[in-house]
């Protein structure tokens, strides 16, 4: 990337910072990780909306998670498709299909357009606003899950299965703890519960969010899981709680409980076996490898930067299939089964 | 092989006990008998030889998922399971439909072995395209091997037993030898055996665990037989019917590996069944256990590998005499005839030895004996219940085993790799350097000893300071110091430190300590006796 801008004597258009994903011309930030003056978001999960800087500009689907979770900022929205100029420098917010609001960001200056998609997907989940693929000359694209074994089922078939095994513990008059990430995950498992099988509870976090979007979203009746809650009333009924919440003091009210979780990750059976849950349900918010290539080759672009996932392996795979692929480190983590960490799953 | 698929998916998904046991019970009930006398087989560890190499497994799979051989093995470092990755990479085809029985894929892939390597792949792979991703992996492992359900050989049994209202002891001593699901029918191994098939049964040996803390304050010291505890290779020697027979604990007919026994069948009456360990023995003494190795390591037995390594048979238990099982009579009686016996056979020609009662009339005098264990050539201590039976698999009470402390040192983790099974994607397998003048010198690989949570930590470690990648290996930054366990220690041509250590593992991080507090080459040598 270097000597390629040394040749046309000017930077690139997007530079990777010790900040954050960087335009100069514009002067702002795309997702960035330390305090910058002014952040263009992609979506709002905690690895990618971060504390601490001056102004913040995301989708107008995103404004209402963004001021749940940093509160007071300085903030506007808006539409997708909306072109709005910067210094100069038009940019405008497109689908990602990953979570409610989730964007890419396009940024054109001089006939030149790069995209940045933040997490994406390709399959409607109902919730968010589907991806659309972008043309641009420069792609940068996550890859959490950018390796040939994953290769997700229709969704329509895993929400299946969890409606099949809800029944199946509710006829037993056993409690379903259904784990998801409470942003996104959660809102795409709750749109399809199907709540004739019992009565749907969510741990508080999750409450948060879901009453946070439900402006936006159409979801089946949920209660709030807390103290006051009999536990003969949670027999037979689904529990939607954060991955971080397992183990906590509230599934002690729970008599023999089956766990279920929803995440690309289940896929492996170490990762499901490490967890130690009941069930994995392989269902994931980003996009496959398949979803990957597709999504790539809609692009119609020359060059890729891969950011977090199988970085390295997935644009050396690239650059056999004649793109002109290289690998930014960046502050969004995904090389670990984001299990613990605050990304997304 | 549906039901099959089927059982593998219920024991996978489950980490109860119980809900195992159930799918267990319920599939021996429904399966049809050969595939149910498969499934045991699998279940005990004697599938069927494989087939093919896995090198041809991993290339006709990528070829067949149109991925590069090179993603292929990247990605195969990443799932950590070849049967697996094979089973996720491999396009799925949602009208996959198979109707086949588990027995008859078997008998398919035992007659592939003679088939040529064109032959192979074609049914391989039309194997693979007609399959789910689920029969895909149970297909592969069977090939493969190593299933990882946690399924031990008692839960199974103990599922069976409920499924054929059969005792379990009975069941596990008629599961033991080398049956074959090809030569013995489900009938004839568990329902009706036949006398001639029990000739050179082995008994189900019995296991001790680790001593626990709290053993002293409760127990006393007159209810126990001590012995050291012999570090060779656990056997069982039959004598029956004129003919003798030689089981390791792996179920392994080693008859022809130590002829060096013989004289005792000439010796010994019929009806005998002795429980014992298998040592190198060499100008007089006890060997060191890579002596009783290399001898292992060789198929035929030559007159000068057993002049240069003889082998001894140092016995400790008599689990039948004169035709009669004896293991539900207690240690002290066992004990006793099986003194009897040595005492009438007692000759230095013969290759055999009674394992020594440690006098001990309180714990003290254990201790002390402890620390004899360099000297007596053993491990460390058995502890036996004088009163006790002989029991079925490892079973808590009445047998501890007590090893002497392992060697530490500190050393330096240099290099990473990714785990298997419940560790894969995460970099648990380590490499381990000690210091040579100012170079860090590699000494060992270790992958056990860290907690889950620290297991986690160190893989964020080795991700956020990755100095070098080799195809699946990392080289991480030297920054971590760990104590690493071992149990022996010898001098060797074979590693680049020039020293051999056995069974390395992680005893604690020392997060207190820096790399150039960590111990030298220099100091482990110093630990050679």
């Amino acid at each position: 990337m270097y000597l390629e801008a040394v040749k046309k004597k000017k930077p690139p258009l997007l530079q990777f910072s010790s900040r954050g994903i960087y335009c100069a011309v514009a002067d702002v930030y795309l997702d960035p990780w330390r305090p910058v003056p002014k952040a263009l978001i992609t979506h709002g999960h905690a690895d990618h909306a971060r504390w601490g800087h001056g102004q913040y500009i995301c989708t107008e689907a995103s404004l209402p998670i963004l001021k749940h979770r940093l509160g007071n900022i300085q903030l506007s929205g808006r539409p997708y498709g909306d072109r709005f100029l910067v210094n100069g420098v038009q940019f405008s917010f497109h689908p990602a299909g990953h979570v409610l609001g989730s964007a890419q960001i396009r940024v054109e200056y001089q006939g030149e357009v790069w995209v940045f998609t933040g997490d994406y997907k390709l399959e409607n989940d109902g919730v968010s606003t589907p991806f659309e693929p972008i043309r641009c000359h420069t792609f940068i694209s996550e890859c959490t899950f950018g390796l040939p074994v994953f290769d997700w089922q229709n969704p329509t078939e895993i929400h299946s299965q969890i409606n099949h095994w809800w029944a199946a513990q509710n006829s037993d008059k056993r409690s379903a703890v259904l784990m998801g990430y409470s942003l996104g995950k959660a809102q795409r498992l709750l749109k399809h519960l199907d709540p004739n099988i019992g009565p749907i509870y969510t741990h508080s976090s999750i409450t948060a969010m879901t009453e946070v979007t439900s402006a936006q979203v159409d979801f089946p009746k949920t209660l709030a899981l807390n103290k006051e809650v009999d536990k003969n009333d949670l027999k037979g009924a689904l529990i939607l709680a954060p991955p971080a919440a397992a183990g906590g003091a509230w599934m002690k009210k729970l008599s023999n409980p089956s766990t279920g979780y929803a995440s690309g990750w289940m896929s492996f059976r170490g990762a499901r076996r490490r967890r130690g849950f009941d069930r994995g349900f392989v269902l994931s918010d980003h996009a496959d490898w398949k979803g990957l290539l597709k999504a790539i080759k809609a692009t119609g672009c020359e060059k890729v930067i891969t950011t977090h996932g199988y970085t390295h392996l997935f644009a050396q795979y690239l650059r056999e299939q004649g793109y002109d692929a290289i690998t930014e480190k960046t502050a969004f983590e995904a090389e670990t089964p984001a299990e613990e960490t605050s990304t997304t799953l | 092989m549906k039901l099959f698929a089927a059982l593998v998916e219920t024991l996978d998904q489950t980490t109860k006990t119980n809900t195992k046991v159930a799918a267990l019970k319920n599939y021996f009930l429904k399966a049809p008998k050969q595939d149910a006398l498969w499934t045991i087989a699998l279940l005990s560890h004697r599938r069927p030889s494989r087939p093919i190499t896995t090198t041809q497994m991993r290339a006709w799979a990528a070829r067949e998922a149109k991925v590069p051989d090179w993603l292929f093995e990247e990605t195969y470092h990443i799932v950590g399971d070849l049967a697996e990755t094979i089973a996720l990479i491999y396009p799925s085809n949602p009208e996959a439909e198979l109707n086949r029985s588990l027995s008859a894929i078997i008998e398919d892939l035992i007659e592939l072995k003679s088939k040529t390597d064109e032959q192979k792949e074609a049914f391989i792979c039309q194997m693979w395209s007609q399959q789910s991703a689920l029969e895909r992996f149970a297909f592969n492992k069977i090939m493969t091997g190593g299933f990882r359900l946690g399924v031990s050989q008692k839960l199974m049994t103990r599922a069976l037993s409920q499924a054929l209202d059969l005792e379990e002891q009975t069941l596990a001593h008629r599961l033991m030898g080398d049956w074959s699901p090809q030569t013995i029918s489900f009938e004839e191994l568990l329902i009706k055996p036949n006398p001639k098939d029990q000739l050179s049964k082995p008994y189900p040996f019995y296991l001790a665990y680790a001593l626990e803390d709290s053993f002293f304050d409760q127990e006393s010291a007159d209810d126990w037989f001590v012995e050291h505890k012999w570090d060779g290779m656990r056997g069982q020697l039959i004598f029956r019917s004129g003919e003798w027979f030689c089981w390791s604990r792996g179920e392994e007919l080693m008859t022809s590996k130590f002829p060096d026994f013989n004289p005792l069948a000439e010796k010994l009456p019929q009806g005998t069944v002795l429980d014992g360990e298998i040592l190198a023995f060499t100008d007089g003494q006890i060997a060191d256990f890579s002596l009783l190795q290399k001898r292992m390591n060789r198929k035929n037995v030559s007159l000068k590998l057993r002049t240069e390594i003889p082998v001894i048979f140092g016995v400790y238990d008599l689990l039948e005499f004169e035709g009669e099982d004896l293991r539900h009579r207690p240690l002290t009686y066992r004990r006793t005839l099986l003194e009897e016996l040595f005492q009438k056979n007692n000759d230095p020609q013969l290759p055999w030895f009674l394992s020594e009662i440690v006098p001990c009339s309180r714990w003290d005098d254990a201790k002390k004996e402890r620390e004899k264990a360099v000297e007596k050539r053993s491990e460390g201590l058995m502890l036996k219940r004088k009163s006790s039976p002989y029991g079925v698999g490892r079973k808590k009470g009445d047998w501890w085993k007590w090893k002497s402390d392992p060697f530490t040192i500190d050393a330096v983790l240099t290099y990473a790799m990714r785990g298997h099974g419940r560790r894969s994607n995460l970099f648990t397998d380590y490499t381990f350097a000690l210091w040579d003048n100012k170079e860090l010198v590699t000494f060992a690989k270790a992958y056990s000893g860290l907690t889950d949570a620290e297991m986690k930590e160190v893989d964020r470690f080795v991700k956020q300071n990755t100095t070098d990648r080799f195809g699946p290996v990392r080289q991480v930054k030297p920054e971590l110091v760990f104590e690493i366990a071992f149990e022996g220690i010898a001098h060797s041509s074979r590693h680049k430190s020039g020293v051999a250590v056995r069974f390395p593992r992680i005893l604690r991080w020392r997060k207190d300590k820096s790399i150039d507090m960590a111990n030298s080459l220099e100091d482990l040598k110093t630990l050679i006796p």
